[in-house]
């Protein structure tokens, strides 16, 4: 592996959580984003078998994980632990914030047919959502978008590998955002 | 006092949960699906005395959301029994709001559970330094003295809003006084208009008084009352003299 290669090793081992791009270049300024980009790689492609762990692409960012495989032995043995499961309402909640964002809450409960608030401040609380803006009309009501954190838990690298609406067996009007993102 | 387990056995031994559906829409789609029955041409009727049934047997009456989809379903029951008049384009299927919606939340399942496959694939890769968030501490002893308690009443209690009375005006039916009515026009004529029973000045109260009247006399076999056609007017024949009262 080329020095910049082993230093990006180094720092990925080291941290705890998904590190962005930005934040890996911090680590030699003067490199360009290529060589950042073709270093990343190379650490990728050293870690692509024969190793327990891989350079995962999530959240923006890269983290080395264990392999799928290897989850049972360790979950077992106690040296680290799965994290719990989100219930079907916070799933729902999540789902809907994650496609229609920014949302408030008001069109959260209408699309689910029930009050969401508490679900909504659990969410806030495991950094999942976050209030992204205020919204027009009565009151100015918050509006909600999901997080770094919301793609970290599904192992997203980012929201466009979410399945597109049209995708869904149910075809339904899409949400019409003032401008067409693509 | 423990508070009662969320779960409910019913008399065929099934037990049911009250936390199994997340809103009563989640709730309605398992009875679609139970009864396979088309969701662009829901039997409404027979949807809705299920969807009663479930929430009087699992208590979830009590839960504001399904009671006001319950009163939803009920309304466009009632709107579907009313009769429309032939070739009436402007005719709105009153199930359509709801199909939409319940299209929508279907829409927001099938996500739901992709969202809980990447979620469990996920959660087979460990991270380095993953650390299980620590267990809720228990609550520290409460520590209060006297004037703090009577402090808290007092704000609590000016929390009380004022009670509000509200003023019910009686307005009963006169339903007695429409059955003299309609029997003196059953001693002259063999059959009259309903425009007779109601006369053109007629308020509301009057209306359903001599409509429950005429039911009534109906149900005893006093009158017997047709209806040529949709929204046509209501004809009133006298039946048989076997009235006595």
């Amino acid at each position: 592996m080329s020095p910049l290669a082993k230093l990006l090793e180094a720092a990925l081992f080291a941290a705890s959580r998904p590190l962005t791009l930005e934040e890996l270049a911090s680590l030699e300024p003067d490199t360009g984003e290529g060589a950042l980009r073709a270093a990343l790689n190379e650490v990728r492609v050293a870690y692509s078998d024969d190793h327990g762990v891989e350079l995962a692409e999530i959240a923006e960012g890269w983290q080395f994980l264990t392999r799928r495989e290897y989850a049972e032995a360790i979950d077992r043995a106690q040296f680290a632990l799965r994290p719990r499961r989100l219930s079907p309402a916070a799933l729902e909640t999540l789902a809907i914030i994650a496609y229609r964002q920014p949302v408030g809450r008001l069109e959260v409960d209408e699309i689910r047919g029930v009050d969401s608030g508490a679900v909504i401040d659990k969410l806030l609380e495991r950094a999942l959502v976050e209030v992204v803006t205020r919204g027009e009309g009565l009151g100015r009501p918050l509006l909600y978008g999901t997080t770094p954190q919301f793609l970290e838990i599904l192992g997203l690298k980012d929201l466009e590998e979410l399945p597109r609406l049209e995708e869904l067996s149910v075809a339904l009007r899409p949400p019409t955002p003032a401008e067409e993102p693509e | 006092m423990t508070t009662p387990s969320p779960v409910m056995r019913d008399p065929s031994g099934f037990v049911i949960e009250l936390e199994q559906f997340s809103g009563p829409l989640d709730l309605l789609l398992h009875l679609i699906h139970e009864e396979e029955v088309d969701i662009t041409d829901l039997p409404i009727s027979k949807i809705a005395d299920q969807f009663l049934a479930v929430i009087r047997d699992l208590g979830l009456n009590q839960a504001a959301d399904y009671l006001e989809m319950a009163a939803r379903l009920l309304r466009i029951k009632a709107q579907m029994l009313l009769p429309r008049r032939l070739g009436d384009d402007e005719w709105e299927d009153p199930r359509a709001e709801l199909v939409r919606r319940l299209l929508e939340y279907q829409q927001i399942r099938e996500l739901v559970d992709w969202l809980a496959r990447a979620a469990a694939v996920r959660a087979e890769r460990f991270g380095r330094g993953y650390e299980a968030p620590p267990p809720d501490a228990p609550p520290a002893p409460l520590q209060i003295d006297l004037n703090d308690l009577l402090a808290a009443a007092e704000r609590v209690i000016a929390l009380i809003p004022e009670p509000m009375v509200h003023r019910v005006v009686p307005r009963p039916l006169d339903v007695e006084g429409a059955l003299a009515k309609i029997h003196a026009l059953l001693a002259e004529r063999e059959t009259f208009g309903w425009g007779e029973v109601v006369g053109p000045g007629a308020t509301i109260v009057d209306v359903l008084s001599a409509f429950i009247a005429l039911l009534e006399l109906a149900k005893r076999g006093t009158v017997s009352l047709a209806q040529p056609e949709p929204f046509a007017p209501m004809v009133i024949r006298r039946e048989s003299p076997r009235e006595a009262a």
